[in-house]
């Protein structure tokens, strides 16, 4: 599904080309929580014996092609001036960082701990680090937001297979990393209508992954957190119950999402870095952790956590990946 | 250079009317007294349909802001950097609007008290709002 020129049937548009007709079909309208959703919705129609193995796929050329979605007028409130997504998150931001008291080198640390690692990975899109100064001079484009808090606008492209353990088994596959929990959360209302800006139904999604996986928060050795703007991990850190709210800033501040900090997280660089191409590349990047062979690889990981949203935080789905056995 | 102007439908009609009128007004549920914005056909918490239309205050505070330093339309070019503010009404809904203050950048804050100013675009009566001393 891709989000800049939505069309219909796009999943058999997919499988013709690819020479399948396969016996479930279908594209998701949930932006940029889609691909773990996906997953998860295969995983379940191989359960229930609809099918054997499922491609999730993802595509977009939003660099080369229109970026109209992205910076499109919204609604009647255009006549006030806004417009683009990143006004939402930006709206977002300003209320936390104001309601918090959160220094704008807290939100800085954010896009220089993912950025450091994209650097460090040979397939990133911006393999270039920058300073935490370098994110304070880079310019605002919708204050609060720093061009330094914006992911990057990309092309790409993404693909996982999924299948139930016993034909991974059969077919020989070494290393198939096991799926040990998913969910999803919806909010329904415009961001600025929402009781409140600073948390969101993440917090179910997680709440659902956790519980189906058995594991507790302590037990994530990794995370890859959906960092289209530097405020979508931190609020997610605390809709996952990792902080109080309002303490994700400090986290991160303190160097926490760093490779060595009490959470890695984004080891491949991101949104932020890697690719702006919504969400499949962190479950890639989750699935090398698990195998162990990631470009940066946290020794003995042993569960990683992965996080993707779309809209405007009106779509949540998580999922929790565990080591081959 | 052209504005983007509303869409002016049957259902959000009154809205702008009143706003030429010189009024604020927002929607309430007779069922369950909800009172939301922009209009809607059915009240957003119960479903109910007898809706009447109420004359706000004009009052609000500030539950956020941003300042746009890019346009995304030629039309807004001229007015950078230009501001966005979510306010909510005293009465309980929120609008997106502009504050209206060539001082805004500095002095806007959380639950800063604002209060109506009604300006013009085009013929389109809009709900800008000014910081309250």
């Amino acid at each position: 599904m891709a989000n800049s020129e939505p069309s219909f049937l796009y999943g058999q548009k997919v499988a013709e080309a690819l020479g399948l007709q396969p016996k479930v079909g279908a594209s998701l309208d949930q932006g940029g929580a889609a691909n773990i959703t996906l997953i998860s919705y295969a995983a379940m129609a191989i359960d229930a014996g609809m099918m054997d193995i499922g491609i999730v796929c993802y595509g977009d050329t939003p660099r080369t092609g229109s970026r109209k979605v992205y910076q499109r007028p919204r609604g009647d409130d255009a006549v006030y001036g806004w417009y683009a997504t990143a006004a939402g998150y930006a709206l977002v931001h300003q209320r936390y960082r104001q309601q918090y008291k959160v220094p704008d080198e807290h939100f800085g640390a954010v896009a220089v701990a993912f950025r450091a690692n994209g650097a460090r990975n040979p397939r990133a899109q911006l393999r270039q680090a920058i300073t935490l100064q370098g994110y304070l001079a880079s310019p605002y484009v919708i204050e609060p937001l720093r061009r330094d808090d914006c992911c990057l606008v990309s092309d790409g492209a993404a693909a996982v297979i999924v299948m139930s353990r016993k034909r991974a088994q059969s077919l020989g596959i070494d290393h198939a990393v096991p799926i040990l929990g998913f969910g999803q959360g919806q909010e329904s209302w415009e961001v600025h209508l929402r009781p409140s800006l600073t948390s969101t139904a993440a917090a179910a999604s997680a709440e659902a992954a956790f519980r189906m996986a058995g594991v507790r928060r302590e037990d994530i050795d990794v995370a890859q957190l959906y960092d289209c703007f530097t405020i979508t991990p931190l609020i997610t850190l605390e809709d996952y119950g990792f902080c109080p709210p309002g303490k994700a800033a400090a986290f991160a501040g303190d160097g926490g999402f760093a490779l060595d900090g009490a959470l890695p997280c984004n080891t491949s660089g991101g949104l932020l870095s890697e690719t702006g191409t919504p969400g499949l590349q962190l479950v890639i990047e989750g699935v090398r952790q698990m195998r162990g062979e990631a470009t940066l690889q946290i020794r003995d990981a042993r569960y990683c956590l992965i996080s993707n949203q779309g809209g405007t935080l009106h779509t949540h789905s998580t999922l929790i990946l565990g080591t081959p056995a | 250079m052209s504005f983007p102007m509303p869409d002016v439908s049957a259902l959000s009609a009154p809205y702008w009317q009143a706003l030429r009128d010189g009024m604020l007004v927002y929607q309430q549920c007779a069922g369950c007294a909800s009172r939301w914005l922009p209009a809607r056909s059915a009240c957003p918490s119960c479903l109910g349909t007898e809706l009447s239309w109420r004359t706000a205050s004009g009052r609000g505070k500030v539950v956020s802001w941003v300042v746009y330093h890019v346009a995304y339309d030629d039309a807004f070019k001229d007015r950078l950097p230009y501001n966005v503010a979510l306010v909510e009404l005293e009465e309980g809904p929120r609008v997106l609007t502009n504050i209206v203050d060539s001082d805004a950048a500095r002095r806007l804050r959380l639950d800063a008290p604002v209060t109506l100013r009604i300006e013009y675009e085009g013929d389109v009566a809009l709900a800008r709002f000014k910081l309250a001393d």
